[in-house]
């Protein structure tokens, strides 16, 4: 099976979020850049198991730029087997979408896997506009995924429950938890990773849908209020006078 | 102007439909509304200001392809320039589908009404909550897809006019084999008032105190991921980075550090009550309202105060 997963880089977890520029840059001072969890986690080992187990290639692909190369050498040494990296920056995911779907286009994939989001932007688009790029079904978070001859059996989350879907390749599918384990690379992976192939294409321009103009962070939280745990009644009384919540 | 809001068919009695709706109305033209299904009740969502509902009869169950084009040839017949989507499950494999379709920019996760006095710009939750970024959609058509409890709902009274409409959206290629909806709960999401637990709890037979508390509140129930991961709770209650992010009025956690991420999906919370034996523990700095304590007491007199509470008024 020829598995292409696409990765983004996040800021880790732990990152502090601030921002410059008059609050329309994400500020990357001492932040520490990860493969995007649920793209690596769920789709790339979701992906390699597949591989291991039926044959088949997987190719990882990203739009960003030069330095985006530690994430994608972290994919290889996972087990990818090669790498493509759209130079370009990563502006909306319309524009992220489309770069991907291109390449896509000219490589044929039996499956295409994305993260269920980023936990940067969280906004869950990347795979359906690639899946509708492409004109393939789209099977969005995804839980489980066993493949027999062409077709796939998925477990998804759907409104107030999950389903169990089949569906022929190829297909886009979105993964979220319970789709695999995170795997650690080893030193072999690590060193395997050095020497694999990494492609980079140049972008094709397109028109942007939208624009990140600013951004803002909450309000700094005030302090919490202390209760007693034996008078539960002033909690209530707070929640309905002074939080309006009940 | 009009805008097209889509409704997952038979949710004409959803909240989250009834604040798409809402939304709609507020941008200030005509409101429409495209769903398929079974048609009945749908003019309910008339009450919320759409004119009227167009409903694909001819479908009773479809996939997101299908629903792209469904709503695709909607806008298309009611020329519509804004397309409103509640951000759910479906939405999430629609809306990103439909922005390509239409070529039209689409902002996933809008948590306001749009900012219209120079182009057209609308506030969105990024970084897994802890930021918010304005979006400008450049486009002639454009897509929001808002998320649950960003507005209240507005009953302005009346009736939609329900019509039958054919959205040609051709064969599903997905075979659903089976499905899995667990009967009577609040869906998370959408749900307002939400009690979670964690490990503090310290088993799945001690959960009735905390299922005590969200009947007597009306609340979903919701747990940390330790909890999911170990089987004491079913894993669609797992809030978090992983599980869930949720945005409900009032969050009360039990039992709950508050690891970051944790934090990541239930920092949009209006106000969140922390509940811990343990007065270090990190959730407190994120809590609007704390109490050390332990849960197995606290728990129970919360709920007799909730009782006494609702019975007075």
């Amino acid at each position: 099976m020829n598995i292409l997963v696409c990765i983004s880089k996040s800021p880790d977890t732990t990152s502090k979020i601030a921002f410059t520029d008059g609050n329309t840059k994400f500020d990357e001072n001492g932040v520490q850049y990860i493969v995007n969890p649920y793209d690596e986690w769920y789709s790339l080992v979701r992906a390699l198991e597949i591989k291991e187990s039926l044959g088949g290639n997987v190719t990882i692909i990203t739009v960003g730029n030069t330095g985006d190369e530690a994430i994608i050498r972290k994919a290889l040494a996972i087990g990818a087997d090669n790498a493509v990296r759209i130079d370009a920056e990563p502006i909306d995911a319309f524009y992220v979408a489309s770069q991907i779907a291109t390449y896509a286009k000219k490589n044929n994939f039996d499956l295409i896997l994305t993260g269920k989001e980023t936990i940067n932007y969280n906004g869950s688009q990347v795979g359906g506009m690639i899946a509708e790029h492409l004109e393939l079904p789209y099977v969005s978070l995804a839980s489980k995924l066993d493949v027999a001859g062409n077709v796939l059996t998925l477990e998804q989350e759907i409104v107030g429950g999950v389903q169990v879907v089949e569906v022929a390749t190829p297909v886009v599918v979105s993964c979220a938890k319970g789709m695999a384990e995170q795997r650690i690379p080893n030193m072999r992976g690590i060193m395997a990773a050095r020497t694999k192939p990494l492609e980079v294409i140049a972008p094709e321009s397109l028109d942007l849908f939208t624009q990140f103009e600013a951004y803002s962070l909450p309000d700094a939280k005030k302090a919490c209020t202390m209760i007693d745990p034996m008078n539960m009644e002033s909690l209530v009384e707070l929640l309905h006078n002074e939080a309006k919540v009940i | 102007m009009k805008t097209l809001v889509y409704i997952n068919n038979n949710h004409f009695s959803a909240k989250a439909s009834f604040e798409a709706v809402t939304y709609a109305k507020k941008l200030g033209g005509e409101v429409v509304v495209i769903t398929y299904g079974d048609s009945t009740g749908a003019e309910l969502l008339g009450a919320y200001g759409a004119t009227k509902v167009l409903v694909d009869s001819s479908l009773a169950n479809a996939d997101e392809q299908q629903i792209t084009r469904l709503v695709a040839s909607a806008v298309e017949s009611t020329g519509a320039e804004v397309i409103v989507f509640s951000h759910d499950l479906v939405a999430k494999a629609v809306a990103p589908r439909l922005s390509v379709r239409l070529k039209a920019g689409l902002v996933s996760g809008a948590i306001a009404l749009p900012e219209t006095a120079n182009g057209f710009t609308c506030k969105v939750n990024v970084f897994s909550g802890k930021a918010f970024a304005t979006v400008s959609v450049k486009t002639t058509v454009k897509i929001i897809s808002l998320l649950p409890n960003s507005i209240q709902p507005e009953n302005i009274g009346g009736s939609a006019v329900v019509e039958t409409f054919n959205g040609n959206t051709g064969e599903s290629s997905i075979k659903v084999v089976s499905t899995k909806k667990p009967e009577g709960n609040i869906p998370l999401p959408e749900a307002e008032l939400v009690v979670s637990a964690g490990r503090g709890l310290k088993g799945p037979e001690n959960w009735g105190i905390v299922e005590d508390l969200a009947s007597a509140l009306g609340a979903a129930t919701a747990c940390s991921r330790p909890v999911a991961d170990i089987g004491w709770r079913p894993h669609h209650e797992h809030v978090g980075q992983t599980g869930v992010a949720i945005r409900p009025n009032l969050y009360i956690a039990a039992g709950i550090s508050g690891a970051i991420q944790h934090l990541a999906g239930v920092n949009g919370s209006k106000v969140i009550v922390v509940i811990n034996s343990d007065p270090e523990a990190p959730f407190f700095k994120a809590a609007d309202y704390g109490i050390v304590g332990d849960a197995f007491d606290v728990l129970p007199k919360l709920t007799e105060a909730i009782k006494k509470f609702k019975n007075a008024n």
